[in-house]
C-alpha cells in the first residue's frame, strides 16, 4: 500500500495523478474459501476484517458486500461520534470506540476528518435536567469526559442557539462532551477497506449472500451470487438487513427494522461549530466541513426495509430545528434520505456468538452505529478470532434476552424510540 | 446606473412599460418586470456572477432555469437575506439587492482563486490523503482552514420575519409542468370535469414554449399558451399553481409542492401573505411533464463566463430580449443548437461558427444555417477557450475518427459567447422519486422513465419525446387517460393543435471533447460539475483508484452533490465513468434521485409549527386561575402544570423553596389543593374490560368491587415498570383508568396495540377522557370539612366513604365523581367534574377552604409529599430497568394470576436476582445537605475513575415536615444495605456520606391516609 501524504500528493501531481494505486483491491471469491467471511461491507464489517488481520493475524478473510462498500447506514448517517452513554457497559464500549477514532486517521493512513468539536445534549424540562445530571455524574466516575452546562453556558458554546424563555420548550441546560464530534463517514469505510485490503483481506463488492450453508449444525460457508464461498467462520454485519441474513441460518433476532431519515441543507459559511442534539424537541444538527447543515431526528414508527421515510417526520423535525435555531428558517433543505436501522428492545447492540457454531453476529446498533464503528470491529474481531467475546462486548451477547440482563439505553439514544 | 446595452430593441415577454432598478454587488442596473436576475444582468452585459466552490474560478450564467449550478446569489440583507439562490430563478422587482457569494474581497478579485493555482494538488479526494500529521494539527490548523473555506452563501443572523403555511388537498389529476405536454394534458383532463392541479415552477405557464418561437395552430405558441391558460382558468375544479415546484414524490401518490407566494415582490411588502406555502397533495393520478435539461459539453476550460447552454441562450434572446453576447461560437453534438443559433442570429448575434462534433450536419436546421452562410465546422472540437472573467475566443481543431484526439493546428475564433449543447436529459427526477426505474435509451443517449410504479404517467420531453407535435399529442393522450383512470371522461384524447415537426438528426455522444493534451495533463480543465469544480480528470482519477460505483464516484469527487444536485452534470459524469470502465452506461447505473427536486425552505417545511405553535400547549380548565395567582409552571409532556405558587408582597416574591415549604406545611397540617386534571384518564368499557385490566396490570382486577379503586402497576414484556395509576370500577363492565400525565397517550396506544393485535377476541373499548374531566385533589387533615361544605348530601364518614373508594355526588352544584385516593399520605379526595365546570369547582373549593387556610400547591410540593411517603414517580424512580420488586412493591405483583404482561420475565435469571438495584431511602449525615438528583452513589468515599457505582439518587428534597433532607435512590442490593453508610461523590472533591434507610419517611403505618 503506497503511503498517502502531502509528499505523495505532490509527487503524483507531477505525473498528472496517473500512478495512484487502487484504494483497495476489488476481488472475486477465492475458490479455496476463507478462514473468515464477513457478510456486509459497511464500516463495521470492514473494521472487523481490519482488526482480524491486524490484532489476530487472520488475513485469509473476505468481506462480501451485496452492493457498494459503505452504502448502508455507514453512508447515510449524520456522522456523530460520542461516548456519553449512561450505563457502564455502554460507556466502556463507546469510549473504546471513541479512543480508536482519536488515532484512526494516522493508523489507517486515510484522513477520516474526525473533528472533536463537542456534542451538546440539551435539557428542556426537569426530567431532562435530572437525566443529564445523572449521566454526567456516571460518566465522570467512569472516566469519560462530560460536563453539565447551564443555559448561559450552552449559549456561550453555541452562540446561535435560542435560549429565550419565551419559547415552547426553553433550554434549561445541557450536557457537553468535548471529545465528541463528527467524522467523514464514507472515509471511515474507505479507510478501513484500504487498510484491510493492504493486510490481505479480500473485498468483494456486488456479491449478494443468498444462503448460509451449514453441516452438522456448523457453518461451512455462504452461497452467493458469485457461487459458494467456503468459510471457517462467518460474521454477519448487515445492519438494516440483520434479521434477513440471520434468517438464512434459521436464527431469529430480537430486532425491529425501521427507516431513519436524515437531511442536509445547502452549504453555507460556518455558522455552527459543534453538534447540538435535543431529545425533547427532537432534532440534532451539525455543520459539515463542506458547509452543509446535517440533521436528523427520530425513526419512522413503522417497520420496513424501504430506504424512504415519511415526509411528516421531516416536517416535524423542521419545527423543532427552528425552535432551537430561528435563524435557519430561510435556509433550504438540499437532500433528504433514509436508511434502515435495526433496533433491539433495549436499544443496545448485539455483538455475539450464536447458537450456530462458527456463526457470529453484530447488529442492533439502532440509530447510533456509526460512532461505534472501530470499537465494534475491534471487539467483533476478537469474538470471531477467539470464539469468545472480548470483555467489552461480553454484556452485549444474545443470551441477555434470555437472562433479562438488558442494557436499556432508550434514554441514551439522542432521540426517543 | 448602467444602461442595458445588451437588450434587444423589441420582443421578449418583459414589460417594457415597467422598468425596474436593482443592485448587484452594489451597482445599480435597470431591468424590466418579467426579467429574471440572470436575464437582467445579461442585458446589462454582466457575465461574471460568482466563484466556484473549490477553485474560486470566475463563473457566469450557465442556464436559464432551476438547473443552474454557477450563478448563485446572496439575495437581500439583514433578516431577509438568503444564500445560494439561482439568478436564473429570481424575479427582479424594484429595489432588489443581490450580491455574489463565496468571493473575497470581491467577485472580481477573489483571494480564494489561489486554490486554482494549486488545483494540480487539490484533485478529487486529496484531503483524504493528507492533513494527518502531526495528529494535533487537524483540529488546530488544517480543519479550521478548510472550514473557513467551506460553504457558499451566508445564513441570516436574525430570525425570519416572514411566515409560512400549508395546504392539504386531494386531486384527481396532478400535472407537473406546463410546457406543451403538460398544458395539453391539463386541457384534456380538465375538459372531463376532473379535479386538476397544474403546477409549474416558473412564474408563468408555457414551459419551453416561452423561450422558443414555435408556431402552434398557425399562431405564436405563446398565444396558444395564453388561450389554454384562459380555458383552464374557467374550470371550477382546476387549480393553477405557478411559481410552485413539485419537490417530492412519496408513496401512495403523495406529492409535496412548494409555492413561492411573495418572493417576486419587494421584501416585506406583503406582510399578511405567507411567504411560501407547502401543498401536500394526494393525487389519484399524476402526469409528469417536467421537461428536460440540456447537457453541457465537457471540453477544455468549458467554465468561463460567457459559455452557456445553447437552449438557455435561445431562451434569453427570445423570452427576455437579452443578448448574452455579440458574437457567438456554437458547440454542439446535436441539432437543437442549430435552432438556438438561428434564433440568436435573428436577435442580432453574429454566429462566428457552429462547431459540430458530428461528422455531418444534416436536416432542415443545418440546411437553414448553411443557407444563412454560417460557418459550420463538422468533426471539429473546441480545444481551448480564452479569457478569464469572460470568454474572448476559442481554439478549434479537427478530430480524428473516434473523436479521441485532435489533428492539425488550432484555429482561433474570437467570440464573447459560446453556446453549447451536449443533448438533453429528460427531467426524470420525480419519476425516480416515485420509485420508478430508469432505462437508458441508446438512440437518444439519455435516461428515460421505465415502467411506472405508482399511478403516474410521463409525457413530453421528460419521457424522451422532444418533437413538439409529438409532445402535444402525448400530453393530450396522457391527460385523457389519467382523467379516465381517476374516474372522469372516456379516455379519448382531444384534438391536438397543429405544429411543425423538425425531424432531428441523431446526436453524437462524445462525453469528453478532446484537446491537445490528454485529459488532466495540461493546464486546461474539462469541467463536469461546475459548482463543485469536478473535472473529467477527477472522474477518471476516482475510477483509477477504484471508486467505481456511481455512488463512490459521487461521494469521492463530490460530483452532483452541489445545490443543483447534478442536474447538468450527473449523466456526463457517469458516462465518463462508464467509458473509463469500458462498460455500457446502463450497467454503471445512476445515483438515486432524492427529494427535494430543488432546495426547499426550512421555514415552509415547518409551516406554522413554530413559536408558540411548535407544539400544542395543553392547559387545564383551571389554568387561568393559576396564571392569575402567579403560579410558576412546569412543562410535563405537552401540559403546563403549576410547579409552585409563590406568594409575593412588597418585600418580594418567595423563591421555590420557601413556597414549597409553605405548601407542604399546609397539606400536612391543614388542607391544600392540587390541580390533577392532567393525569391520563382512559374510559374502559365492555364485557371483557376487567379481563383486559387483569392482563395488563401486575395485580388482580377481576374481582374489584364496583365503587372501589385499586392502584396498579403495568409493566412491559421485560417485566420493567412502564406506568402506574389508580383504576376504579364504575360499573360491571365499566372502569376508569388513570395514568401518569406524561404517559397517557403511550399507555392508550399500548393497550390498543394489545387489543388489536394480540387479543382481538376481547370485547373491550377504550376512550381517552383525559380532557373531558377537570380534577381537583383536596388533601390534608381538613380535607373532609372542605368537601363536606361543597357536597352537603354526601356522607363522608370513613365508614360510608372509606379510603380507595368512589362516590358520585353533586359538588358545588355540579355532578361530580369523587375518588378517595391519596398521593400525599394525607386524607384526600379527588373531585372530577366535567371539564367546563373545572374553574367553577376550583373557585368554590378555594372559597369553601378559605376558613381552613386552603393552599393551592404545585407539582414540586406534590413530589416532596409523596417522597416523604416513599411513593414512586414513574420515569423518576424508574427508567425502564426497574421491576416492581426492585421498588419494594412485590405486593403489587400477583402470585396467583396465570399470566399478565411481564410475568414470564420475573423468572429470568437476571431479573430474578436478589441483588438488583433496589429502591431505598437515603439520609445524609448532615441533615441540611440536599443531594442533587442524579448523583451517583459509591461504596467507597473516593477513588480514581473508573469508580464502581452502586446506583443513583432518583429524588431528593428538603422535607419541611421532617426538618431535614430526604432522598430516594436505586442502590445495588439495597434491601440488604439498611443502616449501611454509602457515599455520594459530588465532584470537585466533595463527597457526602449517607445512611441507607427504608424509603418511607413519614407515617409508615398510613394512619393519616385512612383517617
Amino acid at each position: 500500500m503506497a503511503k498517502y501524504s502531502i509528499f505523495s500528493l505532490l509527487r503524483n501531481a507531477a505525473s498528472h495523478h496517473q500512478n495512484w494505486d487502487r484504494a483497495w483491491r476489488d476481488n472475486r471469491p477465492k475458490p479455496d474459501g476463507y478462514d473468515v467471511v464477513i457478510i456486509g461491507g459497511g464500516g463495521h464489517g470492514l473494521a472487523t476484517a481490519y482488526y482480524l488481520a491486524k490484532e489476530h493475524g487472520i488475513t485469509n478473510v473476505a468481506v462480501i458486500e451485496r452492493s457498494w462498500l459503505g452504502g448502508g447506514n455507514t453512508g447515510r448517517n449524520t456522522t456523530i461520534i460520542r461516548s456519553n452513554y449512561l450505563w457502564d457497559e455502554s460507556a466502556a464500549l463507546y469510549e473504546k470506540s471513541l479512543q480508536l477514532y482519536e488515532g484512526l486517521s494516522q493508523e489507517l493512513n486515510y484522513n477520516i476528518m474526525f473533528s472533536q468539536r463537542g456534542v451538546l445534549n440539551l435539557a428542556h424540562n426537569l426530567g431532562d435536567v435530572r437525566e443529564g445530571m445523572r449521566r454526567v455524574n456516571a460518566l465522570r466516575l467512569n472516566g469519560v469526559d462530560s460536563e453539565w452546562m447551564t443555559a448561559e453556558q450552552v449559549k456561550e458554546f453555541c452562540p446561535i442557539i435560542n435560549i429565550s424563555k419565551d419559547v415552547r420548550y426553553p433550554i434549561m441546560g445541557g450536557t457537553l462532551q468535548r471529545r465528541a464530534g463528527t467524522a467523514r463517514h464514507d472515509a471511515v469505510a474507505w479507510g478501513f477497506a484500504r487498510a484491510a485490503s493492504a493486510r490481505g483481506v479480500d473485498i468483494i463488492q456486488n456479491c449478494e449472500v443468498t444462503g448460509i450453508r451449514r453441516e452438522n449444525g456448523k457453518v461451512v460457508g455462504v452461497d452467493t451470487s458469485m457461487g459458494f464461498v467456503k468459510a471457517g467462520k462467518v460474521g454477519i454485519v448487515a445492519a438494516g438487513h440483520s434479521s434477513v441474513v440471520a434468517g438464512m441460518a434459521d436464527l431469529r433476532l430480537p430486532v425491529e427494522s425501521h427507516p431513519l431519515q436524515a437531511l442536509v441543507s445547502e452549504p453555507v459559511k460556518p455558522v455552527i461549530d459543534c453538534v447540538v442534539m435535543s431529545n425533547t424537541v427532537h432534532v440534532y444538527v451539525s455543520q459539515s466541513d463542506k458547509g452543509e447543515l446535517v440533521m436528523g431526528a427520530g425513526i419512522d414508527a413503522y417497520t420496513g426495509y424501504g430506504q424512504r421515510g415519511s415526509f411528516h417526520v421531516i416536517e416535524h423535525q423542521m419545527g423543532a430545528l427552528l425552535e432551537l435555531f430561528p435563524i435557519f428558517s430561510r435556509l433550504r433543505m438540499l437532500r433528504q434520505w433514509a436508511g434502515i436501522v435495526d433496533v433491539c428492545p433495549d436499544a443496545s447492540p448485539i455483538i455475539s456468538k450464536t447458537p450456530v457454531d462458527n456463526l457470529f453476529i453484530n447488529c442492533g446498533w439502532g440509530t447510533g452505529g456509526f460512532k461505534a464503528t472501530p470499537g465494534s470491529g475491534f471487539v467483533f474481531a476478537h469474538t470471531i478470532a477467539r470464539g469468545e467475546p472480548h470483555a467489552l462486548n461480553a454484556p452485549f451477547g444474545l443470551e441477555r434476552f434470555n437472562t433479562g440482563h438488558l442494557i436499556d439505553e432508550h434514554g441514551a439514544a439522542a432521540v426517543a424510540h | 446606473m448602467t444602461k442595458d446595452a445588451f437588450r434587444g430593441a423589441t420582443g421578449g415577454r418583459i414589460d417594457r412599460s415597467r422598468p425596474v432598478t436593482f443592485t448587484f454587488n452594489g451597482r445599480t442596473y435597470r431591468g424590466y418586470q418579467g426579467d429574471t436576475l440572470a436575464s437582467a444582468l445579461l442585458a446589462n452585459g454582466v457575465h461574471l456572477v460568482g466563484r466556484s466552490f473549490k477553485y474560486h474560478r470566475p463563473r457566469g450564467i450557465l442556464s436559464a432555469g432551476s438547473e443552474e449550478s454557477n450563478a448563485l446569489i446572496q439575495l437581500e440583507r439583514g433578516n431577509r437575506t438568503e444564500p445560494n439562490l439561482r439568478a436564473t430563478q429570481i424575479e427582479i422587482h424594484e429595489g432588489l439587492a443581490a450580491s455574489s457569494q463565496n468571493a473575497w474581497p470581491s467577485v472580481e478579485t477573489d483571494v480564494g482563486s489561489i486554490n486554482n493555482v494549486l488545483s494540480k494538488v487539490f484533485v478529487a479526494g486529496f484531503y483524504y490523503k493528507t492533513f494527518m500529521h502531526p495528529q494535533s494539527f487537524w483540529m488546530k490548523v488544517y480543519e479550521p482552514v478548510i472550514r473557513r473555506a467551506a460553504g457558499l452563501g451566508k445564513a441570516p443572523a436574525e430570525p425570519d420575519p416572514d411566515f409560512y403555511d400549508k395546504m392539504h388537498v386531494h386531486s384527481d389529476v396532478l400535472i407537473v409542468g406546463s410546457g406543451p405536454a403538460g398544458l395539453m394534458a391539463a386541457l384534456a383532463a380538465a375538459r372531463t370535469g376532473a379535479r386538476v392541479i397544474l403546477a409549474d415552477e416558473q412564474n408563468e405557464f408555457g414551459g419551453s414554449l416561452l423561450g422558443t418561437r414555435e408556431m402552434i395552430d398557425g399562431r405564436p405558441a405563446a398565444d396558444w399558451v395564453a388561450a389554454a391558460v384562459e380555458e383552464l382558468r374557467a374550470f371550477p375544479e382546476v387549480r393553477l399553481l405557478p411559481r410552485t415546484t413539485v419537490t417530492g414524490y412519496y408513496d401512495h401518490n403523495y406529492l409535496i409542492l412548494a409555492e413561492r407566494r411573495t418572493d417576486h415582490l419587494p421584501r416585506g411588502s406583503a406582510p399578511k401573505i405567507s411567504r411560501q406555502r407547502l401543498w401536500k397533495v394526494r393525487a389519484k393520478q399524476v402526469v409528469l411533464a417536467t421537461g428536460s435539461h440540456e447537457r453541457p459539453l465537457v471540453f477544455a476550460d468549458n467554465d468561463r463566463p460567457g459559455i452557456m447552454l445553447a437552449g438557455a441562450v435561445r431562451t434569453y434572446v427570445n423570452r427576455f430580449a437579452a443578448l448574452p453576447g455579440r458574437r457567438a461560437v456554437v458547440l454542439t453534438n446535436n441539432d437543437s443548437a442549430y435552432a438556438a443559433a438561428l434564433d440568436m442570429n435573428d436577435a442580432g448575434i453574429e454566429i462566428a461558427a457552429i462547431v459540430d462534433l458530428r461528422g455531418h450536419a444534416g436536416g432542415p436546421l443545418a440546411a437553414e444555417a448553411k443557407r444563412r452562410g454560417f460557418r459550420v465546422l463538422t468533426n471539429t472540437a473546441i480545444t481551448a477557450t480564452h479569457g478569464s472573467k469572460r470568454v474572448t475566443g476559442v481554439d478549434v481543431m479537427m478530430m480524428n475518427g473516434p473523436g479521441e484526439d485532435v489533428i492539425g493546428a488550432p484555429t482561433r475564433i474570437d467570440c464573447d459567447l459560446v453556446a453549447m449543447s451536449g443533448g438533453w436529459n429528460p427531467a426524470v427526477h420525480l419519476f425516480s422519486q416515485s420509485t420508478g426505474k430508469l432505462r437508458y435509451d441508446d438512440e437518444l443517449s439519455c435516461f428515460v422513465p421505465g415502467v411506472s410504479v405508482q399511478a403516474e404517467r410521463s409525457a413530453g420531453s421528460c419521457k424522451g419525446t422532444f418533437d413538439l407535435p409529438a409532445c402535444l399529442a402525448e400530453g393530450a393522450a396522457t391527460g385523457a387517460q389519467a382523467a379516465l383512470a381517476a374516474g372522469h371522461g372516456d379516455g379519448v384524447a382531444p384534438a391536438v393543435p397543429a405544429a411543425t415537426s423538425v425531424a432531428p438528426q441523431p446526436l453524437r455522444p462524445l462525453w469528453i471533447v478532446p484537446t491537445t493534451t490528454p485529459v488532466g495533463h495540461g493546464k486546461a480543465k474539462h469541467f463536469v460539475d461546475f459548482q463543485n469544480d469536478v473535472s473529467a480528470a477527477d472522474v477518471l482519477l476516482a475510477s483509477r483508484e477504484g471508486y467505481q460505483s456511481v455512488e463512490h464516484l459521487k461521494r469521492y469527487t463530490t460530483t452532483g452533490m452541489g445545490t443543483d444536485q447534478g442536474k447538468t452534470s450527473n449523466v456526463n459524469a457517469l458516462a465518463i465513468l462508464a467509458k473509463s470502465l469500458a462498460s455500457p452506461i446502463p450497467q454503471v447505473g445512476t445515483t438515486t434521485f432524492r427529494p427535494p427536486y430543488t432546495p426547499t425552505t426550512y421555514g415552509v417545511l415547518a409551516g406554522r409549527d413554530v413559536g408558540e405553535l411548535a407544539d400544542a400547549a395543553r392547559v387545564t380548565p383551571m389554568h387561568s386561575w393559576h396564571v392569575a395567582h402567579g403560579a410558576a409552571f412546569e412543562d410535563v409532556g405537552q401540559w403546563k402544570r403549576p410547579w409552585y405558587f409563590p406568594k409575593g408582597d412588597a418585600q418580594g416574591t418567595e423563591d421555590m423553596h420557601a413556597a414549597v415549604r409553605r405548601e407542604c406545611r399546609a397539606v400536612r397540617n391543614g388542607v391544600g389543593v392540587l390541580d390533577a386534571s392532567t393525569l391520563g384518564k382512559i374510559d374502559i368499557q365492555g364485557p371483557d374490560a376487567a379481563q383486559l385490566l387483569n392482563r395488563v396490570y401486575t395485580n388482580a382486577f377481576l374481582k374489584l368491587d364496583i365503587g372501589k379503586c385499586r392502584y396498579g402497576v403495568m409493566c412491559k414484556e421485560d417485566g420493567m415498570v412502564m406506568d402506574d395509576g389508580v383504576t376504579t370500577r364504575l360499573g360491571p363492565n365499566h372502569f376508569l383508568m388513570t395514568t401518569t400525565t406524561g404517559n397517557a397517550a403511550k399507555v392508550l396506544e399500548w393497550l390498543e396495540d394489545y387489543i388489536q393485535t394480540e387479543w382481538p377476541d376481547l370485547r373491550v373499548f377504550l376512550t381517552s377522557v383525559t380532557e373531558h374531566w377537570a380534577t381537583a385533589s383536596i388533601a390534608g387533615p381538613k380535607a373532609r370539612e372542605v368537601v363536606a361544605e361543597l357536597a352537603p348530601d354526601l356522607d363522608l364518614s370513613p365508614e360510608a366513604f372509606p379510603y380507595m373508594s368512589y362516590r358520585e355526588a353533586v359538588v358545588a352544584g355540579v355532578p361530580a365523581r369523587i375518588f378517595r385516593i391519596s398521593f400525599t399520605g394525607e386524607l384526600s379526595y379527588e373531585i372530577n367534574v366535567p371539564a367546563q365546570h373545572g374553574l367553577h369547582l376550583w373557585e368554590n373549593i378555594m372559597r369553601a377552604g378559605e376558613k381552613h387556610g386552603i393552599t393551592p400547591y404545585g407539582t414540586e410540593t406534590m413530589h416532596v409529599l409523596r417522597a416523604e411517603k416513599g411513593y414512586i414517580i414513574v420515569g423518576q424512580e424508574t427508567d425502564a430497568t426497574v421491576t416492581p420488586q426492585d421498588l419494594g412493591m412485590g405486593w403489587v405483583v400477583s402470585k396467583q394470576k396465570a399470566d399478565f404482561i411481564g410475568k414470564r420475565s420475573y423468572t429470568r435469571k437476571d431479573t430474578a436476582r436478589s441483588d438488583r438495584k433496589q429502591l431505598v431511602g437515603l439520609l445524609t449525615d448532615d441533615p441540611n445537605e440536599v443531594l442533587p438528583e442524579g448523583t451517583q452513589l459509591t461504596a467507597i468515599a473516593d477513588g480514581h475513575a473508573p469508580v464502581p457505582m452502586l446506583g443513583h439518587v432518583t429524588s431528593s428534597y428538603f422535607s419541611d415536615t421532617l426538618g431535614r433532607s430526604i432522598a430516594l435512590a436505586l442502590v445495588s442490593d439495597g434491601f440488604n444495605r439498611m443502616g449501611q453508610t454509602i457515599f455520594a461523590p459530588l465532584g470537585g472533591g466533595k463527597t457526602v456520606s449517607c445512611a441507607v434507610t427504608k424509603p418511607v419517611f413519614y407515617d409508615p403505618e398510613g394512619v393519616r391516609l385512612h383517617g
